[in-house]
């Protein structure tokens, strides 16, 4: 649960979330995500951090870059817990759905 | 058609519908009556809701625990604002993780449709940033972080 409080957190940002679209195309370093975002570098290694943190992104130490990629797994396991909530959702109402054909207007639902 | 629709209004309102096959009247009273409540409002399977305060009156208190029986659990607060049988609700909740979320404004509506009752429950929070929190762990509101991820994706 933590981690995935974590993951959501960092995708309510939108400047991350258009990090995580870029990270899509393939693995990048700092300088050139902070191009298109008109950012300094240090902007985006904050953004980036909280990325890392949430396990969205993992990253490797090439001499002195840093490059970052999308962490495997990571958005399917956001995946699965937005899937489950959604069923979690249509669940409910399903359940209603058989409780309401148990009822009859104006009578105690116990007495089915 | 039984399915639902969640969509956002504004930055501060989610409005979830979905159509049942019963009077308004039947879908009222699953909604007011705690051991009617109890049978449905559960989320994932496994998952039960040992305490159901629902006080349908003005003012009236609004507590439900669930719990997945292996020590997780988490629960809501709220207070009635106004009821109109069998018609409308309007009421105040807010989810405890356990820190308690902002407070979240609901009014659901029961209006007639065919031989069944199209629900509208309209919600609304304080700001923008709440609605992406509650969209994003909230227990109904799964679709919408699923656009976010959307965008994610897509840029």
């Amino acid at each position: 649960m933590n981690s995935l409080d974590a993951a959501f957190s960092a995708l309510a940002d939108p400047t991350r979330r258009a990090i995580l679209a870029r990270l899509a195309l393939g693995e990048t370093t700092v300088m050139e995500l902070a191009e298109p975002f008109a950012m300094s570098q240090p902007a985006v290694s904050r953004h980036l951090k909280v990325l890392e943190e949430a396990g969205l992104i993992a990253r490797r130490i090439e001499g002195t870059r840093r490059p970052c990629r999308l962490a495997p797994g990571a958005l399917e396991e956001i995946d699965k817990w937005l899937a489950m909530l959604r069923r979690a959702l249509e669940a409910n109402y399903d359940r209603l759905d058989q409780l309401l054909a148990g009822m009859e207007p104006g009578k105690e639902t116990d007495q089915k | 058609m039984t399915r639902l629709t969640l969509t956002t209004e504004g930055d501060t309102h989610v409005v979830v519908t979905r159509r049942f096959k019963a009077s308004p009247e039947a879908v009222y009273r699953a909604h007011t009556d705690p051991a009617l409540i109890q049978k449905w409002l559960l989320g994932p399977d496994g998952w039960t809701m040992p305490v159901c305060i629902n006080e349908a009156r003005p003012g009236g208190r609004i507590r439900y625990e669930w719990s997945d029986g292996k020590g997780n659990g988490f629960y809501l607060t709220g207070e009635y604002i106004a009821l109109e049988p069998f018609s409308r609700i309007r009421h105040v909740e807010r989810m405890h993780l356990p820190e308690p979320c902002p407070d979240n404004h609901v009014e659901t509506r029961f209006e007639a449709d065919g031989t069944g009752t199209l629900m509208t429950m309209r919600m609304t929070v304080p700001d923008r940033a709440t609605r992406e929190a509650m969209l994003a762990t909230g227990m109904e509101h799964g679709m919408e972080a699923s656009y976010a991820r959307l965008d994610a994706m897509q840029g």
